[in-house]
């Protein structure tokens, strides 16, 4: 399948839908996957997927997504979604789908920024980051960057929780270990998982595509620190 | 069929079960709290799926998820809840995906009150949600009607690939009354249907992809002219009733609870030997606007609504240009009261 992309030069999705593709294809779980496209760049991912998509409401994957899992609960559901879905605007959802402990699978691309509108504040912009609504840089008055790793540890539903980014081969191949084991959690029964996954925006930092690699790992990682934040497998 | 004795919010439960209902979705509101309470008793009985959202957003959009999967689904709510809705009835016209919304009416605008009401009439036929796309709005004006459209709306929806809205309120969603209902079993259907649209994985098929975002030039219009097919489709749906139409100088016109109040009026009326008719939509989208249009040669009409004054609109906008249309209501929790009608048909009618 020969396909234009559409993500930007340096743009962090690409690396990650075939990351993706790749598990699903080794899991052989093509044929029972149902995905939920959020609204934002990555709501073209059906572009590069070969397996049941929908588009949900801006912020609402998680819904959608809880609901398709309960009626049939021997398919894969997953939803693919960026910061101001995730975060902001459906920051809801995502609490009680977590909460709820739904056996779905959220993979989260978070990459400070509204990108598809063209590079705002986005709930997880690091403080001091210029972003189109905050020309001056992120302060306190435009309140802190969300942890949602962090948070919804801490809540009885979620089972795996893990904060990954793919700024180097190495950090690249623990994403897709990463989403392997947040597919695995949710095929063995287990429940909740979420892998965040620190990505590349050059064209909504302003930076080239080199800078931008730099960028996530010097400043996002501040922010945004790796690791497995919960395992209950 | 069975004459039972039923409360207007179980019938929607009742009827939902007996129409195949698969999976329910509910955030409490008042005055409906009853469809969500008694559906998380009965849907568990029957091995279905009842989950209690987080809002009417989770609410509607976990109805999204559910009709992506081809299985029939429902979320019912109250005037403020269903304006929350609105976003997600609207991806579900623009994905063509069937599913039910039962509004059981309250005042407003804002928190409004708990009363029943009719304000929503607008919301409900104009659109609601933003977009170019309507509902099949259905009015039941009695609890025994309630059970039948609750029943009987998955098929519609599924008909026609769209939302369907039931457009009740709280005096009907409150009152108990004899309603007939079916004595067969319910249907116990846990199969996976494929309609070629839904989404239950790819296997042994090409994927699908279900969506509403469309950037191609043109390719939204086409959208948008397929749903318009699809709404002038509906028409074959439109349903009324009506009673002593035939040699009537004055029709008073309502649906719901309004139009319980008309039939009390025009029977009263008749009795006083005033020539009064009796017309109630039953689908509110489509309009019966034909009918009224043929009956406007003879007749004026009186619209009484809960409101003041919503489907007065489409009343006028139905009959002949020499018509007269009046219009009486109260709005917010008030009730049109009998003699006021009586009072005005005198009026009319002199």
């Amino acid at each position: 399948m020969k396909i234009r992309h559409h993500y930007c030069t340096g743009c962090g999705h690409g690396i990650i839908h075939r990351l993706l593709c790749e598990v699903i294809d080794e899991l052989e779980i093509r044929e029972k996957i149902i995905a939920i496209a959020p609204v934002g760049c990555a709501v073209f991912g059906y572009f590069y997927w070969n397996f049941d998509t929908a588009e949900a409401a801006h912020g609402r994957p998680p819904a959608v997504a809880a609901a398709i899992k309960r009626i049939l609960p021997d398919r894969i559901v997953m939803t693919y979604q960026g910061d101001g879905d995730l975060a902001a605007i459906g920051g809801n959802e995502m609490l009680h789908a977590a909460n709820r402990g739904d056996n779905i699978t959220v993979v989260f691309v978070n990459n400070a920024c509204y990108g598809m509108t063209g590079g705002q504040m986005a709930p997880t912009t690091v403080m001091n980051q210029i972003t189109t609504t905050t020309p001056y840089g992120r302060n306190i008055e435009d309140g802190y960057p969300i942890k949602v790793c962090e948070l919804l540890k801490e809540l009885e539903g979620t089972v795996y929780i893990e904060r990954t980014s793919v700024d180097s081969p190495a950090n690249i191949i623990k994403s897709k270990k990463a989403l392997k084991k947040a597919l695995n959690c949710q095929i063995e029964g287990k429940g909740f998982s979420l892998v965040e996954i620190l990505s590349m925006c050059p064209v909504g930092w302003r930076l080239n595509p080199q800078q931008s690699l730099e960028w996530v790992n010097k400043s996002m990682k501040k922010q945004f620190p790796l690791g497995v934040f919960k395992d209950r497998l | 069929m069975t004459k039972k004795l039923l409360k207007g919010n179980y019938a929607v439960v009742e009827g939902a079960l007996q129409g195949g209902i698969d999976a329910y979705f509910g955030y409490p509101i008042t005055p409906q709290n009853e469809i969500t309470e008694y559906m998380s008793q009965r849907m568990r009985a029957e091995d279905r799926v009842f989950l209690q959202a987080e809002s009417e957003l989770a609410a509607i959009n976990m109805v999204f998820g559910a009709a992506l999967t081809g299985k029939r689904t429902m979320t019912t709510s109250s005037s403020p809840g269903i304006s929350l809705m609105q976003e997600g009835i609207s991806y579900l016209a623009g994905c063509e995906l069937p599913a039910v919304i039962v509004n059981v009416q309250r005042g407003g605008p804002g928190l409004g009150n708990i009363d029943g009401a009719q304000g929503d009439y607008f919301q409900s036929v104009k659109g609601g949600g933003h977009g170019d796309y309507r509902l099949l709005t259905l009015a039941p004006s009695s609890v025994g009607e309630t059970y039948s459209m609750c029943r009987d709306s998955f098929d519609l929806a599924f008909k026609y690939r769209c939302p369907v809205l039931i457009l009740t309120d709280g005096v009907i969603g409150q009152m108990i009354e004899p309603a007939e209902v079916d004595d067969t079993p319910l249907k116990k259907d846990k199969k996976v249907k494929d309609y070629g649209w839904n989404l239950t994985g790819c296997l042994g098929r090409e994927r699908r992809v279900v969506r509403s975002l469309y950037m191609k030039e043109g390719a939204l219009e086409k959208l948008n002219l397929r749903l318009a097919e699809r709404y002038e489709a509906m028409k074959k749906e439109t349903d009324w009733e009506e009673s002593d139409t035939e040699d009537a100088s004055l029709i008073l016109v309502g649906y719901g609870t309004s139009a319980r109040i008309n039939y009390d009026a025009a029977r009263r009326a008749r009795e006083k030997g005033m020539k009064v008719g009796y017309f109630r939509p039953k689908t509110l989208y489509p309009f019966p606007s034909e009918r009224l249009k043929e009956l406007s040669g003879k007749a004026n009409f009186l619209v009484v609504e809960m409101s003041m004054g919503q489907m007065v609109e489409d009343v006028r906008l139905a009959v002949s240009k020499d018509t007269h249309v009046e219009f009486y209501g109260r709005p917010a929790g008030g009730i049109p009261e009998t003699d006021k009608i009586l009072e005005i048909c005198k009026k009319m009618t002199a």
